[in-house]
């Protein structure tokens, strides 16, 4: 975990409440796709943790939602603004299991950490499937950008306007795969539990305190003990999910 | 350069900032990223006579300049505490810490202090008589007068450290309780801890937090902290430590003008995780700047 500043370098709208934004800053502490930052905004008390999209040396990528009054304030940001941030936060996914040819699955907002993920994967020269589950296509964003990692890509939407009609999990049917990662809303991420018929990994949201393991704000029962969302996880794995009705 | 040193119930402090239960951990998330012996203590999570989930999730929200927390004491027992967490500590932190309890009843107090009790590292045994976050123990011992005396006196008898006894601001009258808690035998008071609190969704129009209410911390509460602190610590004569909403190396300030011997930051943590370690580092300049020489001189100084 590094505390450092970071300067906006851009922050564009990919869909009508989804934005991503690029900044300049000190990205050392990042180690595995997968992992979040925490920003802290001005005149919020909280951080507001966002899943990295991507990073390399120096630059940072997020794409967020606007759900909420600190991600409306996020948006409403340009370039030069400077924003301190919590960098290197949670386990990311381990990409020592995937297998030869893993799938990964990603809804809506849950897209983005997906994308580093394939990046990394296609960069070891792995073959990659990628769902990407919307519930319309005017939500539809990264499209384009997982194709040009060279991944195979397919768009579901829920209301079969773009792509399969039907959820990120439909396309999975028939689908050869060695191994799964999917990241969306908890709905999503049960669907995908049932769905698949190989291990996986998922990753978790919750609300946090801290994001870095000090207050037990975000804890979850596994079958393997409880964990806290912001450093045991957000990355589960399949075997220890525990649902709770 | 003024002198930052205090001395808590017999025990000398290098400075007298301490990251409050409950949002430290056991110190090794924070020792990751800074000596946190440049502290004068902490006070480690929050521990119970058998271990504790907690309560459902979202545990966490937002407000203006402050959070609300229901965590609920989630915490590995006390038998664990020792076992594994203690031994974690004590490879990051060299000095007396303060050891935070919790309980159902009065017997479970008493056990978990007599154990803690007996653990070297551990200089001081502050009692929460005053958890908003748990049913049927916490905080209904730290809001009546006898019940508090009550768990004071138990713990009393079954150990040998000071026993600061951590009230509540969740009350009509706040003197007696403490005085209460002083009468048993208690060797000092902290305060204040979360005040009840309560958000709700707009949206869904259900309580943001699963238990529906919580504890409320952060900068807005601090005025409420130093008012409480200051009625407490003319009331008694026993070490006070203030806290609530305390985030810079000024509030410490006010916080000791009001009466407090030391000072824990408690919400502060969760945002910036080096506060503490920026407070202690602030302190001369802002001591300098009030021309405070020496920080124990200035307990109690506002009249």
């Amino acid at each position: 975990m590094k505390q450092s500043i970071f300067e906006i370098t851009e922050n564009v709208a990919l869909t009508k409440d989804v934005y991503r934004m690029k900044l300049a800053g000190d990205t050392s502490a990042i180690t595995a796709p997968g992992q979040f930052v925490n920003i802290l905004l001005e005149g919020r008390f909280l951080r507001r943790p966002i899943s990295v999209c991507d990073w390399e040396d120096g630059i940072l990528t997020i794409v967020y939602k606007v759900v909420g009054h600190g991600t409306e304030q996020m948006s409403e940001m340009s370039a030069g603004e400077k924003l301190d941030i919590l960098t290197g936060l949670g386990n990311g996914y381990d990409m020592t299991l995937c297998g030869d040819k893993p799938v990964l699955l990603g809804g809506g907002v849950g897209v983005p950490p997906m994308y580093g993920l394939a990046q990394c994967l296609r960069q070891k020269g792995i073959e990659v499937s990628v769902i990407l589950g919307f519930n319309t296509q005017s939500e539809i964003f990264y499209e384009e950008e997982f194709k040009a990692l060279g991944c195979s890509v397919t768009v579901a939407t829920a209301d079969g306007s773009y792509g399969v009609k039907g959820f990120a999990t439909t396309p999975l049917e028939g689908m050869d795969y060695s191994y799964f990662y999917t990241c969306g809303p908890e709905p999503m991420l049960k669907a995908v539990y049932k769905a698949t018929n190989t291990s996986g990994q998922m990753s978790f949201e919750e609300r946090m305190g801290c994001g870095f393991g000090a207050c037990m704000g975000c804890s979850c029962k596994t079958l393997t003990g409880y964990k806290r969302i912001c450093k045991d996880g957000p990355v589960m794995k399949k075997e220890e999910i525990l649902w709770e009705a | 350069m003024g002198s930052l040193n205090v001395n808590l119930c017999g025990i000398e402090l290098d400075n007298p900032i301490i990251p409050a239960s409950g949002t430290f951990g056991y110190g090794y998330e924070y020792a990751e990223l800074y000596d946190i012996n440049e502290l004068g203590t902490f006070s480690f999570k929050g521990t119970t006579k058998d271990p504790r989930f907690g309560n459902p999730t979202p545990r966490i929200a937002e407000c203006y300049s402050g959070m609300i927390n229901a965590v609920g004491l989630q915490n590995p027992g006390v038998e664990k505490v020792i076992s594994e967490e203690l031994p974690k500590l004590k490879a990051c932190f060299h000095k007396p810490v303060m050891a935070n309890v919790s309980g159902f009843s009065v017997e479970d107090y008493a056990y978990t202090c007599e154990k803690l009790d007996k653990e070297e590292q551990v200089g001081w045994l502050e009692v929460n008589v005053s958890c908003p976050n748990v049913h049927g123990g916490g905080m209904s011992f730290g809001t009546c007068p006898e019940a508090a005396a009550e768990v004071t006196k138990a713990v009393k008898a079954v150990t040998t450290k000071p026993v600061i006894i951590k009230l509540s601001p969740n009350v009509t009258d706040i003197v007696s309780i403490a005085k209460a808690c002083e009468d048993a035998g208690a060797d000092g008071i902290s305060l204040i801890n979360t005040m009840l609190g309560m958000r709700i969704n707009l949206r869904t129009r259900k309580p943001v937090i699963a238990n529906k209410m919580g504890g409320f911390s952060g900068p807005a509460i601090f005025p409420v902290a130093v008012r409480m602190v200051y009625q407490v610590a003319n009331a008694v004569k026993i070490p006070v430590v203030g806290m609530g909403g305390v985030s810079s190396a000024e509030d410490v300030i006010e916080m000791m003008l009001a009466g407090a011997t030391a000072v824990e930051v408690g919400a502060a943590n969760l945002v910036n995780p080096y506060v503490c370690r920026d407070i202690v580092r602030d302190l001369p300049e802002v001591m300098a700047k009030y021309r405070i020489n020496s920080l124990s001189e200035i307990i109690g100084g506002a009249k």
